[in-house]
C-alpha cells in the first residue's frame, strides 16, 4: 500500500508524534565517521555504490560532530586517542548512538597491550558491537539496521532525562 | 680492498685500536665503544673524509634484563660515500642509565633519542629537548623495559569518565 492509494481513500493518516519522530530519526541516521585505523577502509567501502549505505539513509557522513547522531568508532583506540574520541562524542547533540566497529574497538582485539584501551565501552556507552577484523561492509550495514530498529522503538519520554544546555541571554 | 676491511682499518688508524671493539657477525659490521667515548667516535665517523657516515638512520636500545650492563644503545649509521650500513653500540651499566646525546652531531638523532628515552628511560645528556614522545606527559613508566608488564599498569593511563 503506497501513499498514493491512501490519498485516494481518505486523504489523511493517523499516528502519534512519537512514532513519526522515531521514524524520521531512524530513517536518516547521520554517522560521525570516527575512522582511526583499518576498519575505516571498510566503513568507506560501505559508502561506495556496491554496498551503498545511502539505501538506509546514512550516506551523510559529516566530519563535524555537531550534525551527527551516530558515532561509528572504526579502529584501534589507544589511551591517548580515547581522550579525543570522548571529546568528539561530547560534542554530538543528544540523542546519540555508538557503533563499536571491529574487534579492536569492542575488546582491544589483537592489541592486548599497554597502549590500547581494551574495549571502548570502558568510557563510551556502546549500542552495537560489530565483530570482524575488520568487519565486512555488510556487517556494518547490519549494525546500522540494528541501530535503526533500536531508534525506531524510542519514544520521547526516553529522552526526558537529557539535560538541556542552558542558554544565557545577556541582559543589556 | 673490501669496504668492510677499509672501514675497520680506517677506524683503527684514526681512533685507536684499543678504543673500539669490532664485531662482524652475519655480514653486518658493528663497533662497540665505551659510553664516554661515544660522542668523540661519532664525530670521527662523520667527519673522517674516507668514511663520511653523515646519516643517522635510527637510535634504539636493548634491554638485556639480567645482564650486569643492562642497557645497550644502538646507533644505525649510513655512509653515502661507501654505500654502507654501520652500527655503533655503547653499553650502559650503572643507574641512572646515562649516555651523551649525539644529536649535536646528527640532527636526526634528536627525535630518535626522545623515542628511546620514552620507551627505555635512558637519559641522554645534553639533549636539547628530552620529552616523552608516544606516551602522555606525566606517565611514570618505560614500556619497553623488560620489567614492564605487557598489559601496562592499571590506572597509570587516564581514561575519560563514562557518561551515564
Amino acid at each position: 500500500m503506497g501513499l498514493e492509494a491512501k490519498l485516494t481513500q481518505d486523504g489523511f493518516v493517523t499516528t502519534t508524534i512519537d512514532a513519526v519522530v522515531a521514524w524520521a530519526r531512524k530513517s536518516s541516521v547521520w554517522p560521525m565517521p570516527m575512522g582511526i585505523s583499518c576498519c575505516a577502509i571498510e566503513m568507506i567501502a560501505a559508502a561506495d555504490p556496491k554496498y551503498d549505505i545511502s539505501r538506509f539513509g546514512s550516506e551523510v557522513m559529516r566530519f563535524t560532530p555537531r550534525q551527527c547522531d551516530l558515532m561509528i568508532v572504526a579502529g584501534t583506540v589507544t589511551y591517548k586517542m580515547a581522550q579525543v574520541v570522548k571529546r568528539i562524542y561530547d560534542q554530538m547533540p543528544d540523542p546519540k548512538w555508538v557503533i563499536a566497529m571491529g574487534a579492536c574497538t569492542s575488546s582491544g582485539g589483537m592489541y592486548r597491550s599497554y597502549s590500547v584501551v581494551q574495549g571502548i565501552d570502558q568510557f563510551l556507552p556502546v549500542d552495537v558491537y560489530t565483530a570482524g577484523c575488520p568487519p565486512r561492509p555488510e556487517n556494518l550495514l547490519n549494525a546500522l539496521i540494528t541501530i535503526q530498529e533500536k531508534i525506531g522503538k524510542t519514544r520521547a519520554r526516553d529522552f526526558q532525562d537529557i539535560i538541556q544546555p542552558k542558554t544565557e541571554i545577556a541582559n543589556n | 680492498m673490501e669496504v668492510k676491511e677499509l672501514i675497520i682499518k680506517k677506524v683503527k688508524e684514526g681512533f685507536g685500536e684499543t678504543n673500539v671493539e669490532v664485531v662482524d657477525a652475519l655480514g653486518d659490521l658493528s663497533f662497540t665503544v665505551s659510553k664516554d667515548k661515544l660522542v668523540e667516535f661519532a664525530k670521527f665517523l662523520k667527519t673522517n673524509s674516507d668514511l663520511e657516515f653523515i646519516m643517522c638512520k635510527d637510535v634504539t636500545a636493548i634491554d638485556w634484563a639480567t645482564r650486569k650492563k643492562r642497557f645497550t644503545t644502538v646507533y644505525h649509521l649510513y655512509s653515502f660515500k661507501l654505500n654502507f650500513n654501520l652500527r655503533v653500540k655503547a653499553n650502559l651499566d650503572e643507574e641512572p642509565y646515562q649516555v651523551d646525546s649525539v644529536s649535536s652531531i646528527w640532527e636526526s638523532a634528536n627525535w630518535y633519542e626522545r623515542e628511546t628515552f620514552d620507551m627505555y628511560g635512558i637519559d641522554f645528556k645534553n639533549h636539547p629537548d628530552l620529552r616523552r614522545m608516544y606516551m602522555p606527559e606525566g606517565f611514570q613508566y618505560y614500556p619497553l623495559r623488560k620489567d614492564f608488564p605487557v598489559l601496562g599498569i592499571p590506572g597509570s593511563l587516564p581514561l575519560p569518565q563514562k557518561p551515564e
